[in-house]
């Protein structure tokens, strides 16, 4: 109970600097993702209609997600230098894999009889992909989305060792000072921005079911 | 009018699958394109929007040279419908219909009207099912809506690959009837592929029978079936179709031609006599111009037999049924069993008689049409 207390305490004394944080936070999580979402979503595109380039691009993706996520920031940061944008490659980097696999499966699965109904009414290759397979396609890259964002969330906490803010400065303030209050105040707001990721996009994933 | 002139089309994999095509599809009429799997059939439709690319040989629409006209736009003046249905499941119905149109840029008032019109003549009421998605339709009325859709754009060519096989019986055989009605209304030029013989002979005008990539057989479903080409057409066809398909003998050829025949003055023993001398319970009553009068049973004769003033004019009966001789054997065969009657009498023109048609004639071409020896092999009569 003590222990609640001191951490709305905490919260309550600090606020500004909380918000600040979950702000930027979500900031870097919204240009990772999104930059993935539309390099990962044209990726799934060029897997589905060229087969032979499929493998090449899903096997990049999956050495990517297998990378650490600590190895990768620092491994970025040799690269890009301190700050928010080392941040930002290392989640769009994160974010592709699902997201790439998600729309090419999601291609995948458009029966090819719609497909073939389409080419055969005289559409072109474009007006198919956007009028019929993307929309069709909609609801596994919106679970890939929501996959990428919810891991995103998480990756970026670890946001201070390159430089970058967000919560995670409030863990590793945390972990420095031996503070656990801190430690809590950083982590909880990234679990419930983790959450709210989820539902939300869980939601749209499910409207967009036919 | 399609063209194919010389094609032929061999696969990435080797395979043959046409074998220099010749082929002409007059236009405004149901061409049927039938044969085994792999015989080239939907080979042959899809080359006509170049779907496939032939490997050499030509395809004309109205004398022009497919191959110069860009896919895209020869595509959308042709009716596409497939096995699969392949509606659009993210569209309204309305939508689904409308996509062609869409594509060729019509005007949307035009578009809406015409949308209404199609599935109004489809029996799909538009008030009911334009906003409903594909998957609320059952299979039946999602390729009704597949078949709309390839009208839409009202292209002169609709190509169908197998579109009915997928479904129920019963959806299957009103979407032919279907088809049939809109097609006498609409007189467009279609290619309809299927393996089904049944559902060519009822829908097509024209027939083109194809095995291994070649045409075998081209003509009307009346012409395949009276003159097979070959035995292969013959195996397709079906023995049980081509025996149907038997000429139905004319009532002249199976008649009886010597019935026991007497004039009105004839008294009633001579009639009782000529009776017994012929085995017969009744007599036919011809004038001298053999005019058919009527007939006398033997129950008449006997009835009146006292009374010696009577002829067999006096107690004679009209016919009410009589048939003549070129109509189908068994129109005559519908009639006697409708009316319960023994016998009917033929006559040509003014009522001149000429023989009748009894249940023993049935019985004498059934024994003609189905031999013995094809019943009992070896000969055995139990």
């Amino acid at each position: 109970m003590t222990f609640l207390k001191e951490v709305w305490t905490y919260i309550k004394d600090n606020l500004d600097m909380i918000l600040i944080y979950t702000g930027q936070h979500l900031l870097m999580v919204l240009f990772g993702v999104a930059a993935a979402l539309i390099v990962g979503t044209l990726l799934g595109i060029l897997c589905n209609r060229y087969p032979k380039v499929a493998p090449i691009i899903l096997s990049v993706a999956n050495i990517i997600q297998i990378i650490p996520s600590l190895a990768l920031l620092a491994l970025l940061m040799l690269y890009f230098g301190l700050g928010f944008y080392t941040v930002v490659v290392a989640l769009f980097l994160y974010s592709l894999l699902p997201i790439i696999r998600n729309t090419y499966v999601g291609l995948q699965q458009v029966d090819r009889s719609i497909t073939e109904a389409g080419h055969g009414i005289g559409m072109t290759y474009f007006q198919l992909l956007t009028k019929v397979q993307l929309p069709l396609a909609m609801p596994f890259i919106m679970a890939g989305l929501r996959i990428a964002a919810v891991i995103a969330v998480g990756v970026a906490t670890l946001a201070p060792f390159v430089g970058g803010d967000g919560l995670g400065r409030e863990i590793f303030s945390g972990i420095n000072s031996r503070n656990d209050i801190r430690i809590y105040v950083g982590a909880i707001p990234a679990s419930i921005l983790a959450i709210i990721a989820d539902l939300s996009l869980g939601t749209i994933e499910r409207r967009l079911k036919i | 009018m399609i063209r194919f002139a010389n094609v032929s089309k061999k696969y990435n994999d080797g395979f043959q699958a046409l074998k220099n095509i010749d082929l002409e599809l007059e236009s405004g009429k149901i061409h049927a394109i039938i044969g085994p799997s792999g015989c080239g059939k939907s080979t042959t439709m899809k080359l006509v929007n170049r779907l496939i690319k032939p490997t050499s040989g030509t395809v004309f629409i109205n004398n022009d040279d497919i191959s110069k006209i860009d896919p895209v736009q020869l595509r959308r003046k042709i009716g596409y419908v497939i096995q699969n249905i392949g509606l659009f499941p993210h569209m309204t119905i309305a939508d689904n219909v409308a996509a062609v149109p869409r594509l060729l840029k019509w005007d949307e008032q035009k578009t809406q009207t015409k949308v209404n019109e199609l599935l109004s003549m489809v029996h799909l009421d538009p008030s009911i099912y334009r906003d409903r998605k594909p998957r609320e339709l059952s299979g039946g009325q999602q390729q009704r809506v597949g078949v709309i859709r390839a009208l839409a754009a009202e292209p002169e060519i609709i190509l169908m690959d197998e579109p009915f096989s997928a479904l129920d019986p019963i959806s299957r055989e009103q979407l032919q009837n279907e088809l049939v009605n809109v097609q006498e209304e609409l007189k467009k030029t279609i290619v309809f592929v299927t393996h089904d013989m049944d559902e060519a002979i009822k829908i097509a005008d024209n027939i083109v029978l194809m095995k291994d990539g070649e045409v075998i057989q081209v003509g009307s479903p009346d012409f395949i079936l009276r003159h097979p080409a070959n035995d292969f057409v013959k195996d397709f066809i079906g023995k049980d179709r081509l025996r149907e398909q038997q000429e139905i003998p004319t009532v002249k050829e199976v008649m009886t031609d010597n019935p026991a025949t007497a004039y009105p003055e004839r008294g009633l023993a001579a009639a009782l006599k000529l009776m017994e001398q012929r085995r017969v319970d009744s007599l036919i009553i011809v004038d001298q111009r053999r005019k058919l009068l009527g007939y006398t049973p033997i129950l008449n004769v006997l009835g009146h037999y006292q009374d010696e003033t009577k002829t067999l004019g006096d107690v004679m009966l009209p016919f009410t049924y009589t048939v003549e001789p070129d109509i189908p054997f068994t129109v005559a065969l519908e009639y006697m069993s409708q009316h319960n009657l023994p016998y009917v009498p033929v006559v040509t023109g003014e009522q001149r008689f000429v023989g009748i048609i009894t249940r023993g004639s049935m019985v004498r071409l059934m024994a003609e049409v189905f031999p013995i020896e094809e019943i009992f092999p070896n000969g055995e009569v139990v």
